[in-house]
């Protein structure tokens, strides 16, 4: 009875703990958002910001995006060809990149790259007591440090995302039309036919751009929440990956649930 | 000093009147039901070099804190001056603290921009001053505390010693009426804590400022400041000038200008008798 109790006792206790997390994520959110206004109004807070989440983050993006064209390109054609149907290859890589691996991949390639970076940054900062001395000096961390950090991450992500399944529909070309020889006519003209620019690419892009969302803000939390020590600010970093990439996956089914309803 | 020039803002230049920059009265601060202060009352006069000294954890950077408004009393109040400093909101509190200096104790100095740009950080943040005059204000203070050189490097290339005057130029960047500096002289050589410890003293009467200083260095400090305050235990429990501090009898005061190492203050941190403890350990008394 008693072991009972304190198991209970224990996980009222972790829920009670995260849902409190919870909302200090969204109060955080919450303050971030009306401390935006200076990151639009110094554009170079902002272009540096993007400049470290997504210029720096370009080649681990365009590189995982070729392999994963690659890799489509061949897996596809393996079956296609079963039925007959190798032209359709160009309407499978394009699909998949845009509306699900394209997004997705990016954006568990974007937490891991410049997410943990800047859960670092921020973490280190307030380890070595740079935020506090920010305020001291009567500028605010959060609009000054936290909100052109997060913006620069939510407007780095679709374009990386976009770039990924660019590179990756080339790299389903090399293989499906350069190395086996897929007909590159259908290749293109199958593609063009099938794939829609509101209900595919444009979904797309409201998926990479909600993920952004999730891992900047994720990211910039983590830093700033961080326990002020080596040790809590590799926790940190770690909790930001863990939970970008559980997020990203999560929203993932919920949008396509909503997106792709009855196609 | 050669090359000591300084540009004081007009607000500053009363340093002649007769109230208090700072006022604390009845201070009460807890930490998680902790009580860290309990009934602090001090007065900082204009003008003057203040320094709080007392044992490691005794609240001494707590109250600086609070000072600042960087946390909330659970009662009695700070007024820096005229204005209450828990009474105000962010906007008020941005715009004292734009007055105000504080040094941090390992500088907190921003590692990713240069020793330039950390000491430009405010002007550029609070003035739409251009940059060649940005400049020159920057090159003054940096060339104040002997680092003009020095401008160019990043803060990972400075040394401990070179990394507080750094700071301590970033702090005055603003010309603050008030300077506080928490244990400027930490972790510092001799030759490094006699410059920081000039520095400061300079400074503070260059600028017309005020200065409360948290330490536990007596010996520098003794040196420099007008006026002392030991506080223990999160109450004050002497102060007067340094020549009344070292004639003071108070067994507290002795313990700590003598750096006894029992007194007063124990030397064993609360714990029960130790002959209980460890027979409580032999019986299996720990978990």
């Amino acid at each position: 009875m008693n072991r009972l109790k304190a198991i209970l006792t224990a996980l009222g206790h972790g829920i009670t703990e995260r849902l409190w997390r919870l909302g200090f994520a969204a109060r955080f959110f919450f303050l971030l958002l009306v401390h935006s206004g200076q990151t639009f109004s110094r554009p170079r807070l902002l272009l540096r910001e993007i400049w470290f989440s997504g210029v720096l983050s370009l080649v681990i993006i365009l590189v995982s995006g070729l392999f994963v064209g690659l890799v489509l390109g061949l897996q596809g054609y393996e079956t296609l060809q079963r039925y007959g149907s190798s032209e359709a290859l160009g309407i499978l890589v394009a699909l998949s990149l845009v509306r699900e691996l394209g997004p997705v991949v990016a954006a568990l390639l974007f937490a891991s790259r410049a997410g943990s970076a800047v859960t670092a940054e921020i973490g280190l900062m307030k380890a070595t007591e740079q935020l506090k001395a920010m305020d001291m000096m009567a500028v605010n961390p959060i609009a000054r440090v936290v909100a052109p950090r997060f913006w620069g991450g939510v407007i780095s992500m679709p374009l990386l995302a976009a770039l990924f399944s660019a590179v990756g529909v080339f790299g389903g070309y090399l293989i499906g039309v350069v190395f086996i020889g897929v007909d590159e006519g259908s290749f293109w003209s199958q593609m063009q036919a099938s794939v829609d620019f509101r209900t595919d690419i444009m979904n797309g892009i409201i998926k990479s751009f909600v993920f952004g969302i999730a891992v900047a803000l994720i990211a910039v939390f983590e830093g700033y929440d961080s326990i002020p020590t080596a040790e809590g600010v590799s926790r940190a970093i770690t909790r930001t990956v863990v939970t970008s990439a559980l997020a990203i996956l999560a929203l993932d089914f919920v949008l396509t649930s909503f997106m792709f309803r009855g196609l | 000093m050669p090359g000591f020039a300084f540009f004081i803002a007009e607000d500053q230049t009363s340093v002649t009147s007769a109230e208090p920059l700072v006022e604390i009265s009845g201070l009460h601060f807890s930490y998680d039901q902790k009580p860290v202060l309990a009934g602090i009352d001090m007065v900082f006069p204009r003008g003057k070099l203040i320094a709080i000294m007392g044992g490691s954890g005794c609240g001494k950077t707590t109250l600086l804190r609070l000072i600042g408004g960087q946390l909330s009393p659970s009662s009695g109040a700070v007024r820096v001056s005229g204005q209450e400093v828990h009474k105000m909101g962010q906007s008020g509190l941005y715009a004292l603290r734009r007055r105000m200096g504080m040094l941090f104790q390992f500088g907190a100095l921003f590692t990713d921009i240069s020793v330039f740009d950390n000491v430009a950080f405010a002007l550029r943040e609070h003035t739409d001053l251009p940059e060649e005059l940005i400049r020159d204000l920057v090159l003054m203070k940096l060339n104040a505390v002997g680092l003009r050189g020095a401008c160019d490097l990043m803060p990972n290339e400075l040394s401990g010693g070179m990394a507080r005057r750094v700071a301590l130029a970033r702090a005055i960047a603003l010309d603050p009426m008030l300077m506080m500096y928490d244990e400027p002289f930490t972790g510092l050589d001799p030759i490094s804590l006699g410059v920081i410890g000039q520095l400061i003293r300079r400074l503070n009467d260059a600028l017309g400022a005020t200065s409360v200083m948290v330490t536990h260095d007596i010996q520098e400090t003794m040196l420099i400041v007008d006026y002392i305050y030991f506080m223990s235990a999160g109450r004050v429990v002497a102060e007067g000038t340094p020549d009344e501090i070292r004639a003071s009898t108070d067994p507290f005061v002795h313990q700590f200008v003598h750096a006894e190492a029992d007194g007063p203050v124990r030397f064993h941190y609360p714990a029960p008798d130790l002959e209980q403890s460890l027979l409580g350990a032999a019986s299996g008394g720990r978990a």
